[in-house]
C-alpha cells in the first residue's frame, strides 16, 4: 500500500519540479477507449496497446489539473491513514474545496478513474470504494473470511443458505475457498438464479451458481477471477441471447473492459465460456423472440468493428452475424414457455453435455 | 325613399322567418327581386331633383387660377403640417434652419434661441426663435415671411438647408389658419441700424403679405432676427419631438450653440464643440448632365449668350468652347445658331447629343462637408459612447448634381445594448425625423450586412446593439420625396455611395469590437487562472508537505507561466 502511497509522492514531487523550472507541468494517462485494447488469448484479457493521453497545465485545463491533484493528495491520505471512501463521499469531500470542488459526481468520477488509470492500479487501492452490489452466490463453496472484531476465521457455507444466498463483499483479496464443485455457473438475472437456487440446481448439477445482476461489478470478476486461479474451476456464461448480454456482460466477465483496460489483468476470467444463450438456441429450442433494438443493431455492429476480442474469434463474428440476419433476440428466462422448469431439466443438462461447443 | 327600402327589407326577413329553412332558396331569389325593383325606383327618382348637366359654358364659370397659398393651406401636410405635434417639429426646424443658412452665409458663429411657451388658450403655444444672424432689409420682411415660393435658394445650385422657399411662411400661414394671429417679425441689421418689427398675415387668394404692424422699435442686440408664431401644436417629449431635432442639429452642427426653452420653463443649452464655421461654399451652374429637355429648352429662352456655343460654354458648368462645339456638332446644330430660335426638335437633338459627350463631373467646391473631424466632435458632444469613428467620401454625382455622403459610428458605453441600433439621417446638415422607411439612407443602412461587422442583424432590420448610426449627404439639390424633405429619394448612386461609407465606418467598427472582446476574453482565462491555481499549489503542498512559502512561491510562478503563455 505505501507503496502506491510512494508513486503518489513522486508524480506530485515530478509536477513541482517542472513547475520550479518554469515549464508546463503534464500527467499523462492512458487512453481509456476500445481503440487502445488488444486482446492476446495467451494472457486472456484486454490489455493496454499504450497510448497515452498527455494533459497540459494550460489555460484551457487548469480547473481538472487542480481537481486531479487534490483528488490525488486525497487518495494519499486515504492509504496513509488505512481508510476507504466511496465515489459518492469522495465528491461531498471535494465540496471543501471551494472553486475547484465538483459539479455533479459523473466529473468526480471521471477524475478517480483517471487516477487510478494514471498509477495502473484499480481504485480499492486507492481507497475509493464503489458502491455497487458485488453479486450473490450459492452452492458447494465454502468462503472463508475473518471476523472484523476478533480476526477469527470464519468459514462460510455457501450451502447454508437456504432460499437466500451469500453476497460477495466489496473486497475479496483476503478471502480463501474450499469447494468440491465441478463449474461455475454466472447468470445475468436475479430471477434466473432464483429459480436454479429454489430447486437446488447446485446440488444436482455439482456446481456454484453467481448472480451477476447485469454487468458484473469488479468484485464479482474478482471474485470469480480468485475461485478460478486458486480452485482451477470452468467458468460457464449463461445471458441472454442480446449484444448487451454477449458483449457488455460476458465479455467483460472474460476479458475485462476498455474503458478500464488498465486493471484488466485482476479482473477478468480468462477461462470463462459462453454457454448459451446462443443464436443457434433460438432455433434449436424455437425460443420466443423480439425484435433486436436500433441500439442492439448499433452495438453488434460496433462489436464486429471495434471489439478486439471478437475480432479474434472467428466463432463469436459467426454468431452476431447469425444475430443480425436473424434480426432477434431471446431472453435467458424465454425457456419458461415450453416449461417453467425446462431450463432445469432439459436445456442445462443438454448444454453441459458437450462444454466443447460452448462459444470461445 | 329610403325609408320604404328599408321596410321592405323588414317585411323580407318576416317572411323568411316564417317560411322557415326549407325554402330559403326561394326567399333568396324573392330578395333578389325586391332589389332589383327598388334600383329602378332609385333611378327614375333622381331625375326629377338633381341639376341637369353641365354645359362647357356652366363649367367655365368655376374655372380659375388656385393660389400657392390655397394649395397649401388645403394640402398642409405636404409641408409637414398634419398634425399639432408635428406642426409645432416644422415650425421650429423652418426657422432654424433660416437661420442657420443665413449666419453661415454671414460668416457668422449662430447662436439660437428656441423658446415654446403656452399661450392663453389650450393646445397654443407661442413658437419663438431668435438668431445672432446678419438680419433681413426692412423691405424684404413681407415677402420672405408671407410669400410661399419667395426665397434666394431655390434658383442657385448651392449647398444649404433650405431650397424652396416655403417653409417658414407655411408655418406663419399655419399660425394663422389655427389661430388667427399674424407671425411677428422684428430684424436688425446692424447697431447703428434701428430694429423694424412686423406683423404679417398671408393673403391667401393671392399668395400676398397684408401687413398688420410695421413699426420700428427698440432691440438691445447688435444684429438678429427675431419670429414669434403662435399656432395649435402639442408639445411631446422622446421620438421625434423638438428636442429629438435639436439634439440632432447639434450633433451634425457642432459649430451651432442652441439654446431651449419648453413650454414647462426648463432650459436646455446645447453647447458649441467647435468655432469652425462650414466652408463657403461656391454656387454651381448646371451639369449638362442633370438638365430636361423643358428645362434646356426654357434655358435656351431665358439665356443673354447670343450663340449656341456661347450658351452652353458659359450656362452650364465643365463645359469648354471645345465640348460645347462638339455637342452642336454631334446635334447637327450650327453652332452658331442664336438660342431663342433653337426648336424643340432641335433641342431634342442637343440633349441627345450632351449624353454622348464625355463632360467632366461638376466641380466639388460647391459641397461643404461637415468633415470627419466635426463629425466626431458632434457625436461625442451628445452621445455617451466608447467608440466613434466617422468617414467623409469624396463628392459624386447623381443625375448631373454633385453630392457627398459622410458617415458616423458611435458604439458602446451608455447606449442600449439590446434593441435595435438608432439612426441619424442628414441632408445638408438638417435632420430627418420623418418617414424613416422611405428614405435612401434608411435603404443602404438595412442592406449593409452588419454582421460582417461583428454587430447582430436580423433579416431586413437595422443591427443590433449599442450603436448610433449617422448618415449626412451634402448636395446642391438634395433629392427629397416630398415638399416637407423628410427623405431621400432612391437614387442608385447616392444608395452606392452611402453603402460604401457604412463599409468604410462598419470596418473600423468591427476592429475596435474584436479587440475589445479578446481583452474580454483574456480577463477571464486570467480570473480563471487565478481561481484555481492556488488549488494546484494545495495539493502539492498536502502531498510533498511543503510549507506556506513554498506554497505561495509555487502560485507565483505558475500564474507567470499561464499569464505568459496566454496570447
Amino acid at each position: 500500500m505505501s507503496k502506491i502511497a510512494h508513486r503518489i509522492k513522486q508524480t506530485a514531487t515530478s509536477v513541482r519540479s517542472k513547475i520550479q523550472s518554469r515549464s508546463k507541468p503534464t500527467l499523462s494517462f492512458p487512453l481509456r477507449s476500445l481503440s487502445n485494447v488488444k486482446y492476446r488469448p495467451k494472457r486472456g484479457f484486454l490489455e493496454l496497446k499504450g497510448k497515452k493521453k498527455t494533459r497540459t497545465l494550460t489555460v484551457a485545463t487548469v480547473k481538472t489539473f487542480a481537481q486531479t491533484l487534490r483528488m490525488m493528495s486525497q487518495a494519499k491520505v486515504l492509504i496513509e491513514d488505512d481508510e476507504i471512501m466511496t465515489k459518492r463521499e469522495a465528491y461531498y469531500v471535494s465540496k471543501n474545496w471551494d472553486d475547484a470542488r465538483f459539479d455533479e459526481q459523473p466529473e468526480s468520477d471521471t477524475v478517480i478513474d483517471d487516477i487510478e488509470a494514471l498509477f495502473e492500479v484499480n481504485r480499492e487501492q486507492l481507497g475509493f470504494i464503489p458502491e455497487e452490489k458485488g453479486g450473490e452466490v450459492a452452492g458447494k463453496l465454502v468462503v472463508i473470511d475473518r471476523d472484523s472484531d476478533t480476526g477469527k476465521k470464519l468459514r462460510i457455507d455457501c450451502t447454508k443458505f437456504g432460499s437466500g444466498a451469500y453476497s460477495i463483499p466489496i473486497s475479496v483479496e483476503h478471502l480463501k475457498f474450499e469447494t468440491k464443485a465441478k463449474f461455475l455457473l454466472a447468470i445475468e438475472t436475479a430471477g434466473m438464479f432464483q429459480r436454479l437456487v429454489k430447486h437446488g440446481y447446485w446440488r444436482k448439477a455439482n456446481c456454484i451458481l453467481v448472480s451477476m445482476g447485469g454487468v458484473p461489478t469488479r468484485a464479482c470478476r474478482r471474485f470469480i477471477r480468485r475461485l478460478t486461479d486458486e480452485l482451477n474451476l470452468p467458468v460457464y456464461a449463461f445471458v441472454d441471447c442480446d449484444p448487451y448480454g454477449m458483449f457488455n456482460i460476458y465479455r467483460t466477465l472474460k476479458v475485462g473492459s476498455g474503458n478500464a483496460a488498465h486493471i484488466n489483468r485482476y479482473f477478468c476470467a480468462p477461462n470463462a465460456n459462453f454457454l448459451g444463450v446462443t443464436p443457434q438456441d433460438i432455433i434449436d429450442y424455437k425460443l420466443p423472440t423480439h425484435p433486436l433494438k436500433e441500439v442492439d443493431i448499433k452495438r453488434a455492429r460496433d462489436a464486429l468493428k471495434n471489439d478486439p476480442f471478437v475480432q479474434h474469434y472467428r466463432l463469436w463474428q459467426d454468431a452476431i452475424q447469425q444475430l443480425l440476419d436473424m434480426g432477434v433476440r431471446a431472453e435467458q428466462q424465454a425457456f419458461a414457455v415450453h416449461d417453467l422448469n425446462y431450463v432445469i431439466e432439459h436445456y442445462l443438462p443438454e448444454k453441459l453435455a458437450a462444454p466443447m461447443k460452448f462459444l470461445p | 325613399m329610403g325609408k320604404a327600402r328599408k321596410a321592405g327589407a323588414k317585411k323580407k326577413t318576416k317572411v323568411v322567418k316564417n317560411v322557415g329553412k326549407k325554402k330559403r332558396r326561394a326567399s333568396k331569389q324573392n330578395r333578389l327581386k325586391v332589389a332589383k325593383t327598388t334600383k329602378k325606383a332609385v333611378e327614375k327618382t333622381p331625375k326629377k331633383e338633381l341639376p341637369r348637366h353641365s354645359t362647357a359654358e356652366d363649367m367655365a364659370l368655376g374655372q380659375r387660377e388656385i393660389s400657392v397659398a390655397e394649395f397649401f393651406m388645403k394640402n398642409r401636410h405636404l409641408l409637414g403640417f398634419d398634425n399639432p405635434r408635428k406642426a409645432l417639429l416644422t415650425t421650429i426646424k423652418e426657422g432654424v434652419d433660416n437661420s442657420l443658412d443665413a449666419c453661415e452665409e454671414a460668416g457668422v458663429l449662430p447662436d439660437v434661441k428656441i423658446i415654446i411657451a403656452p399661450a392663453k388658450e389650450e393646445n397654443r403655444f407661442l413658437v419663438t426663435i431668435e438668431d445672432n444672424g446678419p438680419g433681413i432689409l426692412r423691405k424684404q420682411i413681407p415677402k420672405i415671411f408671407a410669400k410661399l415660393l419667395y426665397g434666394s435658394k431655390f434658383h442657385r445650385l448651392k449647398m444649404s438647408r433650405g431650397q424652396q422657399g416655403i417653409g417658414i411662411s407655411a408655418a406663419g400661414m399655419y399660425g394663422q389658419l389655427t389661430t388667427g394671429k399674424p407671425i411677428a417679425i422684428t430684424s436688425k441689421i446692424s447697431r447703428d441700424h434701428p430694429a423694424h418689427h412686423y406683423k404679417l398675415e398671408i393673403d391667401a387668394k393671392k399668395n400676398e403679405p397684408r401687413i398688420i404692424v410695421d413699426e420700428t422699435v427698440k432691440w438691445a442686440v447688435q444684429r438678429g432676427t427675431k419670429v414669434e408664431i403662435e399656432l395649435e401644436a402639442k408639445f411631446q417629449k422622446g421620438r421625434q419631438s423638438v428636442e429629438e431635432y435639436l439634439e440632432q442639429t447639434a450633433i451634425a452642427n457642432p459649430h451651432v450653440s442652441l439654446r431651449f426653452v419648453t413650454p414647462d420653463g426648463e432650459a436646455k443649452v446645447y453647447k458649441r464643440a467647435s468655432r469652425q464655421l462650414p466652408k463657403q461654399t461656391r454656387e454651381i451652374k448646371p451639369h449638362p448632365y442633370g438638365v430636361e429637355l423643358g428645362i434646356l429648352i426654357k434655358m435656351l429662352h431665358d439665356t443673354k449668350a447670343r450663340t449656341l456655343q456661347s450658351f452652353l460654354h458659359s450656362d452650364f458648368s465643365r463645359v469648354s468652347t471645345r465640348v460645347a462645339k462638339m455637342i452642336c456638332e454631334k446635334a447637327k446644330v450650327s453652332e452658331r445658331s442664336r438660342p431663342p430660335r433653337i426648336a424643340r426638335q432641335e433641342a431634342d437633338h442637343l440633349l441627345n447629343a450632351i449624353k454622348h459627350t464625355r463632360i467632366m463631373n461638376p466641380p466639388t467646391d460647391c459641397l461643404a462637408p461637415i468633415g470627419d473631424e466635426l463629425i466626431l466632435a458632434g457625436l461625442k458632444k451628445q452621445i455617451k459612447a466608447d467608440f466613434f469613428t466617422a468617414v467623409t467620401r469624396p463628392p459624386a454625382v447623381y443625375r448631373g448634381n454633385p453630392f457627398q455622403i459622410e458617415a458616423g459610428l458611435a458604439y458602446g458605453g451608455s447606449l442600449k445594448a439590446d434593441g435595435l441600433a438608432r439612426l441619424l439621417r442628414y441632408a445638408n446638415r438638417v435632420p430627418l425625423l420623418y418617414q424613416q422607411s422611405a428614405c435612401a439612407i434608411t435603404h443602404s443602412v438595412l442592406n449593409t450586412d452588419w454582421r460582417n461587422y461583428a454587430l447582430q442583424q436580423s433579416a431586413g432590420a437595422l443591427p443590433t446593439g449599442p450603436l448610433v448610426i449617422m448618415v449626412h449627404m451634402a448636395s446642391v439639390w438634395v433629392p427629397f420625396t416630398s415638399e416637407s424633405k423628410e427623405a431621400v429619394a432612391h437614387y442608385p448612386e447616392i444608395i452606392k455611395d452611402i453603402r460604401l461609407a457604412l463599409q468604410e465606418c462598419g470596418r473600423k467598427l468591427a476592429k475596435f469590437i474584436r479587440r475589445r472582446r479578446k481583452a474580454a476574453e483574456s480577463e477571464r482565462k486570467k480570473a480563471f487562472i487565478q481561481k484555481y491555481i492556488p488549488h494546484i499549489a494545495i495539493a502539492l503542498r498536502e502531498m510533498l508537505e511543503l510549507s506556506d512559502r513554498q506554497e505561495k512561491t509555487m502560485v507565483r510562478q505558475l500564474t507567470d507561466m499561464l499569464e505568459r503563455s496566454r496570447s
